[in-house]
């Protein structure tokens, strides 16, 4: 799993990549109340605003931590979206995204980069 | 995070050790939330939220012309308003607009006690400073604010002074409270029974740490307290109502009392009465969003056609009614309860519907009448 300085999360299986917000995201954000999850089909360009998530208080953009094709949707957000703050990086996954340049995710963050990272905000 | 330029409470030391996160709002460091929004609006509801609101303004106006030249500026009559009373008004501009709003009382029979908003308190002791004549006399406070809300706020302050409970909705008193020097009025911002309690500086924490002591009550941050305003249909000046906007358009029109309509003495009083005979061109509605995102401050409103027609002023999911709500302004043809409008968040249209406010009912204790 590797991070962005936005917080976001990307998991690489093959060509497709899962992503999401961090723990870190979540736990500042709240209560998350309305996720918005990207349609499957669209292209997205890494640092795109690609979905949206909401809390009580405001709503926040999430940007795409890597270049490609929507290929599914965790639609099970729109019904069940404090999923994201209590498996953010697990079962609250945002979308599934075949990507176009696997080279991005190098310039992202491994844990001990990202919790180093945390530290220092 | 911490914003050097940012003013703090006396209460900010017992904020932080309870673990709050902290914002700045209204140029204060307060707490936004401390176990997180959604219980603490559901807490509130259920039993009883303390709030820090020692980021408002507190005065008093004192002097034998106290009540004729505070009613000069706003709609409400307080010459007949009767020592123990309060009473909700609107500071207004020479066009009727709101230049904030505010909760006058006579606490004691030391002429009136006003709370005004954080972010408009300069302007407005400005503004009183400048234009009060005669021997009225501004005197600003430096006093915290505590609030204690919810159905199980009337028992919780009963048990430290058993006279609160006899207060009624909009009452207040000077007393002493906690061994303290306190004005204290029935009343909130949440749509729930409870108090605000002003408390000298120094005397601040121990009184806040004595009511968290009981178990019935929690601390609620700034985030519950506008998700419980906004259910309870309260606007916030800033954003709800703002100085172009006339009580008639905010839907306040209970401010203006039928005496000061007759006389047409307050500020703005042209257009404010022009409006109520030929209605405003906007009003201020309540809404709820039917499907997907809540629609918050600057969604778009539109006709059943799509075309736009007003703006959203505030909104965000109503975690009693587990819905999406809104407040917005739209002309009033389109005001009538029930009529099917369209908010549009982030280019999508959303089916909304008028509907009355408030969206959750308020509870205050009204006394029963006697004779």
């Amino acid at each position: 799993m590797k991070f962005t300085k936005d917080h976001e999360w990307v998991s690489l299986d093959g060509d497709i990549a899962t992503v999401g917000i961090s723990k870190h995201a979540a736990d500042a954000l709240g209560d998350v109340v309305f996720v918005e999850v990207p349609e499957v089909g669209k292209t997205v360009a890494k640092g795109d605003s690609f979905a949206v998530v909401e809390s009580v208080k405001a709503a926040s953009d999430v940007y795409a931590p890597v270049s490609g094709e929507v290929v599914e949707a965790n639609d099970a957000l729109s019904t069940a979206p404090e999923t994201v703050n209590s498996a953010p990086q697990a079962d609250g996954w945002f979308a599934k995204i075949k990507v176009s340049d696997a080279a991005e995710l190098d310039a992202l963050m491994d844990q001990a980069a990202y919790d180093a990272f945390l530290a220092t905000l | 995070m911490t914003d050097q330029a940012l003013k703090t409470t006396p209460l900010n030391a017992a904020h932080r050790a309870l673990g709050a996160r902290m914002v700045g709002f209204g140029g204060y460091d307060m707490p936004v939330q401390y176990e997180g929004v959604l219980a603490e609006h559901r807490w509130t509801r259920e039993h009883a939220g303390l709030f820090d609101v020692s980021h408002m303004g507190q005065c008093k106006i004192t002097g034998a012309d106290a009540t004729t030249q505070f009613e000069r500026f706003v709609p409400g009559d307080y010459e007949i308003l009767k020592a123990g009373k309060q009473k909700y008004s609107l500071l207004l501009n020479s066009e009727g607009g709101i230049i904030d709003d505010l909760m006058a009382g006579r606490p004691d029979h030391d002429g009136l006690f006003v709370v005004v908003n954080a972010g408009n308190k300069d302007e407005d002791f400005a503004f009183w400073e400048a234009n009060l004549e005669g021997d009225a006399k501004l005197t600003v406070l430096d006093r915290a604010l505590i609030a204690i809300q919810g159905p199980e706020a009337a028992q919780v302050m009963a048990a430290h002074e058993p006279i609160l409970a006899e207060m009624g909705f909009m009452e207040c008193a000077r007393l002493m409270l906690f061994g303290a020097d306190c004005y204290v009025s029935r009343s909130g911002y949440t749509g729930e029974d409870g108090y605000e309690i002003s408390v000298p500086a120094d005397q601040a924490e121990r009184v806040w740490n004595t009511i968290l002591e009981d178990a019935r009550v929690k601390p609620i941050g700034l985030g519950a307290r506008d998700s419980l305003r906004l259910e309870a249909g309260l606007p916030l000046h800033g954003h709800d109502i703002d100085p172009t906007t006339s009580p008639v358009e905010g839907a306040l029109t209970f401010a203006l009392s039928k005496s000061r309509k007759e006389r047409a003495d307050f500020n703005g009083a042209e257009r404010i009465l022009k409006e109520l005979a030929d209605g405003p061109s906007r009003v201020r509605i309540g809404l709820i969003v039917k499907e997907g995102a809540p629609a918050r401050e600057g969604a778009e409103i539109a006709d059943a056609d799509g075309n736009v027609i007003g703006k959203v002023t505030s909104g965000g999911p109503s975690p009693t009614l587990g819905k999406n709500i809104a407040m917005g302004y739209v002309p009033p043809a389109y005001a009538a309860l029930g009529a099917e409008l369209k908010v549009i968040v982030r280019g999508k249209t959303a089916a909304a519907e008028v509907v009355a406010m408030p969206f959750v009912a308020q509870r205050y204790y009204r006394k029963p009448k006697t004779v």
